[in-house]
Order: structure tokens, then sequence, then C-alpha cells
């Protein structure tokens, strides 16, 4: 007979299962993307997915781990392409997913042990690197002729101060209707634009229980509050960019994120704070550094935040250390 | 609340009574506290309820012959606790004597019931194995009783049959539990998964509380929480917010010691997964588990493994030929297609562990820090606090034996205050 430690059954959600769900959670999204523009859309997911996945396995090789495919690399991949602007050239998805994998999730140790968002950080080095591709922005299919023309001349003033002035929608203000930033007849990123279809793989990943609904909804409060104090538009504000994809599937990175609960609001306020600022004062859209420097603050955030067990005396904790009474 | 949902699995068979086993083997070391000595010797004939070792100190429990017959030996043998301990092995005459006790008036003092029940050799039948009378000599004031009904662990029926078989007997022995405690207040609690056993609790005239079915439901502290909303202090026991919870079959145990004179001789055991026939049998301490899954129609495959307990918290056996004790409450026989090898994996920070421990502690950082020899930090983290529910081993995608490195560090920190 075997002999081991209990408990002798284990729930069947395993790491493939639960990426593999991401992955379902993230389809609306790629196919809104692959909707609004085009097969070319779709060349940049697969070479994308296709680029994270080699690069892990030979990495893998090379590192001396044992082979397998537990789908993280699919995710990194799929929300990589989903972040990049539609029309960049198709290099730029394959040396951004290798990237990606291979400095921000390998060096660090692999999956687990990274305390970067890969995907994000895969963005941001094609940002500093590729900057004029990364922040030219197409029309999406359907959209209205007043607002393309908008869109237009904010692509050429884009185009003009390239590395300054990144993701559209911020920069033409009001020319979309809140139906256009919702279902995305907006220019953006592949992945982005449609609030509809994040909104659906948002609810998919919370009814799974995959992810803590607290992180989305506190995220989006902040960045809400901040605009209304400032006198912004906070409904605007939460439509545009990256923000709900952000919210949905990159603050809530199970690496690179904190533990516990309260070190997610945490998380998420001082992700919101970070993302109004700089929207406000600066006018650029830069998520995904904001999401690299909260993920820089986890390892602190997890050593502050110890919550108090069931039963336990309330001690002041400081330092991660308890006082001694 | 926090804890999983588990797949119940739970049968519910009626209470069957097998015909007695040939032979017991009787530990003399099956509570918490000091081993019973043997009063008897070998080639001894024995009575059913007859005295075979004597409770030594006050946290022991006396130990009785479960059938009639001869004793053949006293020899250690593995018991399902995992413990190697002095075992009285009695072989039957076919005889069904009985050597009970009187039976006490419904009148009896309150010293003389808390005195038949340390007799009676009565211990916590849930598992946990303490003994009875220990628990019920409360040295600080209670105010409640709470009737641990909800049996939480997948496979386990025991309990739920005693509710609906047995109420009444139950329902005794709570009454005499509240005299022995001096309390007017008992709270029923049952997990809201037994429909049957509600409805037979509820014509009762005792208070009852309707449970979700989240595992561990059961678990003292949860319990207590979830009742009376009252936080059990770390290190603390129930009576310290002056409750004291007692498991159905205890109850059970209590009454029939008091009315009948019976002595804790038998118990009722699941004996279910991997097996033909899958039966809530009443036997004999110390019966085998090999003779309750010959009861059962023998296997339906190969086994794999073989749990004394249920599958969250129950400890694995070595073998067939470990004998039924106080606190088995299930046998759960699983063969070759129930029993998966998963291979640990580094921790993906997922902190499913985290909002499903139900003592609020971080599971996955102590793990980290018990696997690189840290225990001064999980003793910081209050690991001490676990109750080694095993819920975050159940939900870890990583497959970590989470509560194994808990279980380790508990035990480091023990052994480190004993230096």
């Amino acid at each position: 007979m075997e002999v081991n430690v209990s408990p002798h059954i284990r729930s069947d959600w395993d790491v493939r299962k639960i990426m593999l769900c991401v992955v379902l959670a993230l389809i609306p999204s790629a196919i809104a993307g692959v909707y609004y523009f085009g097969y070319y859309a779709l060349m940049i997911i697969v070479l994308s997915i296709l680029s994270a996945q080699i690069t892990e396995l030979i990495g893998f090789k090379l590192m001396g781990k044992p082979v397998e495919f537990d789908g993280s690399a699919i995710v990194t991949g799929l929300i990589l392409a989903l972040i990049l602007p539609p029309s960049v050239p198709l290099w730029i998805p394959v040396v951004g997913s290798a990237f990606a994998i291979a400095f921000f999730k390998l060096l660090f140790g692999g999956l687990g042990k990274n305390i970067f968002n890969p995907a994000a950080g895969g963005r941001v080095f094609l940002l500093l690197s590729f900057g004029a591709v990364m922040t030219s922005f197409p029309a999406p299919r359907g959209q209205s002729a007043a607002a393309s023309t908008a869109a237009s001349t904010a692509a050429t003033t884009a185009a003009t101060t390239a590395a300054t002035t990144a993701a559209s929608p911020l920069a033409s203000s009001a020319a979309y209707s809140y139906m256009d930033l919702f279902l995305g007849r907006i220019p953006g990123s592949l992945g982005e634009t449609c609030k509809l279809a994040i909104l659906i793989g948002g609810i998919i990943l919370i009814a799974l229980g995959l992810i803590d609904y607290m992180v989305p909804l506190v995220y989006a409060l902040t960045c809400i509050i901040i605009s209304f104090a400032a006198g912004a538009d906070p409904l605007y504000h939460l439509l545009s960019g990256g923000l709900l994809f952000a919210a949905f599937f990159m603050a809530t990175d199970y690496v690179t994120t904190p533990i516990t609960r309260e070190g997610r609001i945490v998380f998420a306020i001082g992700l919101g704070i970070l993302t109004m600022a700089t929207r406000l004062l600066t006018g650029v859209e830069s998520i995904s550094y904001m999401i690299l420097f909260m993920n820089g603050l986890v390892p602190i955030i997890d050593r502050f935040i110890i919550p108090r067990s069931f039963g336990e005396p309330k001690k002041v904790k400081v330092g991660g250390k308890k006082n001694e009474q | 609340m926090r804890g999983v949902h588990v797949q119940h699995n739970k049968l519910n068979e009626a209470l069957a009574r097998p015909a007695l086993p040939q032979r017991v083997i009787i530990p003399l070391h099956q509570h918490t506290g000091a081993p019973a000595e043997a009063v008897v010797q070998k080639g001894d004939e024995v009575k059913a309820g007859q005295l075979i070792g004597q409770a030594k100190g006050y946290v022991s429990a006396n130990i009785h012959a479960s059938i009639c017959g001869t004793v053949k030996d006293i020899k250690e043998f593995y018991i399902p606790t995992g413990i190697k301990t002095k075992c009285v092995v009695i072989e039957s005459n076919g005889k069904e004597e009985k050597s009970f006790m009187d039976s006490l008036p419904e009148s009896a003092a309150r010293e003389e019931l808390l005195a038949r029940i340390k007799d009676a050799g009565i211990v916590g039948m849930g598992g946990a194995q303490f003994p009875t009378h220990v628990k019920l000599d409360a040295k600080k004031p209670i105010d409640t009783l709470i009737i641990n009904g909800s049996e939480c662990e997948p496979f386990v029926t025991s309990d739920d049959r005693l509710m609906i078989e047995h109420i009444d007997e139950v329902i005794q022995g709570a009454r005499i539990a509240m005299k022995i405690l001096g309390v007017k207040k008992a709270i029923f609690a049952i997990e809201n998964n037994k429909k049957e056993a509600i409805e037979k609790v509820k014509q009762g005239d005792i208070e009852v509380r309707v449970l979700r079915s989240v595992y561990p439901q059961g678990a003292e502290k949860t319990l207590i929480y979830n009742v009376l909303k009252r936080v059990v202090p770390m290190g603390g026991l129930p009576l310290d917010v002056g409750v004291v919870v007692h498991n159905v079959a205890t109850l059970k145990a209590i009454r029939d010691a008091c009315y009948e004179g019976k002595p804790l001789i038998e118990r009722v055991v699941t004996v279910t997964g991997s097996v033909k026939e899958p039966k809530n049998l009443v036997v004999p301490i110390g019966t085998e588990f090999s003779y309750l899954i010959d009861n059962c129609g023998g296997v339906s495959e190969e086994l794999a493994k073989v749990i004394n307990g249920g599958p969250m918290m129950g400890i694995a056996q070595p073998s067939l030929d470990v004998p039924v004790i106080k606190g088995t409450n299930c046998v759960l026989a699983m063969g070759k297609s129930m029993v998966k090898r998963y291979e640990e994996k580094d921790c993906i920070r997922c902190s499913k562990c985290v909002s499903v421990c139900p003592q609020n502690l971080l599971p996955t950082t102590i793990a980290l820090y018990a696997k690189n020899k840290k225990y001064d930090e999980c003793e910081r983290l209050s690991v001490m606090n676990c109750v080694e529910c095993g819920c975050c081993s159940y939900v870890c995608p990583a497959r970590i034996p989470i509560v194994q490195y808990a279980k380790l560090a508990k035990a480091e920190v023990i052994a480190k205050g004993r230096r």
C-alpha cells in the first residue's frame, strides 16, 4: 500500500488548466481584434504565441529543465500580441515575445519566479527600442467618418511626436462616443479596444474563481475617483487606452502581484494612482510601465502585509516582524 | 467562510451489523495522553465490555474487550494513527456474553456521570480521540455545548447515519453532557447537505443550526466561529470562549455508557471507495480493516491506498491488517483509479491557498520557508495556528504538499521549544 500524507484527493485545477482558462478568457478580445483589424491581427497573435512558446522550449533545453507545456508561455504570447498596435511589422511580435520570455521570465528562474510581468516587460522593451512602429495605430473597421478624420489628425500628431505621444484614443479626446469606445470602434492596441470583449473575458475569470474581482474593481474605482477629482471624464478614461485590459489581465497576474487580498488592494490603488497621474500630467498612455513599477513593489507589499491569523492576538507588525511583548 | 468545496461522494448507506470477527486487535494507546496499562494476560478469558487496559493518569482512557474470547497475545502492532503500540489480541470463542456496568438512572449526579464516562473509556470519536471525561470536566465557565454533526469530510457518513437512525440517543447523550457541564444552552450544528438528518434533528427540542457544506466546517475552531461568532484564541481551547464541542458519535457513546452501562467497544465505520458494496458498519473496536472490506463484497479494483478517516485529513495505512480504533469513522479504500500521482512544481503565487486557509495563514510562504529550513520564519507566520485541514494542498495547482511542509515546521518549532 502507498503511504503518504493527506489530503488524499486534490482539486483538478492544475497550472495547465488555469492557463488554458486564461487563454479562453482572452479569446473574445482576440476575436474582436481580428474583427476590427483583419487577418493581419491574427498573424500577429499566432506569431507572438509561437515565438513565446518556442523561446520557452529552447530556454528549458538550455537550462536543462524538463520540457513541459504548462500553457503559461501561450498566455504571455497572447497577452503581448493583444497589447501591440495592430499594424506592427510581423517581426515585432516575434522579437517581443522572445525577449519577454527569455529576459523577463526565464532569466528570473521561470514561471513563478519572475518579478515582472513578462508581457508588460516585452511591450516596454519594444516601445523603447522601436518607438515609431509601436506608436502608430490604424483605424479599425467600421469607424465613423467624423471620428476617422479626428483620428487621422491625431495619428499625424502622433507620428510627428512619435516617442512621447502614445496610445491614440487619449490623444484625440472626445472624438468618440462612449459606444465607439465600448465596442472598440477606435484605433488602439489589438485587443485593448473592444471593452465588451474584455469584460466577457474578465467575467469568465471571475466566475471561474481564477482572479480576485477586487483588483479590477479597486483599480477602476481609483481611476474613476482621480479623474472625477481632476475634472476629467471618468467614463471616458475608463473606456480609453489599455486600462480595462490591464485591470483584468495584467494587474491580476498571479506571479507578479501580491498574495494577500489586502496586498492586492494596495497594488490596485497604487496602479490606479500611477495610471491617472501619467495620463493627466503627461497625456501619455503608459500602463505597462506602471505595471512593471508596481510589480517591483510586490515583494515589499508581501513582506509588510501579513494578515492576522485566526485567533491571533493583536500585535503591531513592523517590517514584517511582530513586536515582542 | 473560507475553506474548499469538495465533491461529497457521500453514499449514506443504512447502518448494518456484520457477524462478529474471529479476532480483534485492541490497541492500548488509541487516545490522546498516556497509554493504558494492560490488566489481562495471555491466555485470559474475557467477555465483551470487560476492562483490559487501565487508564494511566488523568489524560488517558480505559480500554475494554470488544468481543468474548481468549487473549492470544499482547504485542506491538502498527495502528491507524501511525504509531506502533502494544495491542491486546483477542480470539473469539463465538459466545456473545457481556460484561457491562450497571445502568445509571436519569437522576444520576454530575460526578457519577463523569466517573462513568471515564470508566467507559470514551474519547472523541470524530477523529481526535481526546479523552471525553477531561473535556467535560471543564475548569472554566462554559455556557454552550455545540453538538458537532457537520461531518464535512467527503465520503464519510457514519455520523449522518447515527443522526438519522439514533437521534434520540444522541440527544440523550447531549443532555448528559449539558448536565455535567452545567450549561442550559446546546446548539446542534449540521451541514446543509444532510437533509434527512436535519429533519430528524429538528424533531428534538435542541436548537439546530444548519451550516453551509464547506470543508472544514466541522473543525472545532471554525465551527465555533460559524455558530457563535466567537474566536478561540491562538493556542487556546474552546473552553477559553465558554464552549465545548462534542461529536454526535461521542454523545451516543456517552448515553450508552450511562444508560446501558456499555463501555466504548464498538463504533460506526463508513467503508467506502473502491469496495463492491459500500456500507456503514457497526463493528467492535479492534476489527481489522480487511474484515470490513470482506464484508463489503471485497474490493472493486486493485487497491493503491487505504485511509483511516476521510480523504482530506485521514491517515494512509501500510496494510489492511490494522484495526479499527475509537476514532475510525471511515475506512476509505482507494483503488488505483482513485489515486493520482502529482509532481511538485514551483509555486505560481496564485494565492488560492491563502484565500482558502480557514486559519487565515499564508500557507505558500510558510511552505517556502519550511522548504528552506527557516522554521523561525514559519513560527513568525503563526504556523502553530495551522489546523492541518489540508485545504492548501487540495487547491494548490502547482501540487505543492503545502500542509506537509506546515506539519514539518510545526514539529520543528515544538522540538525547538523542548531544547
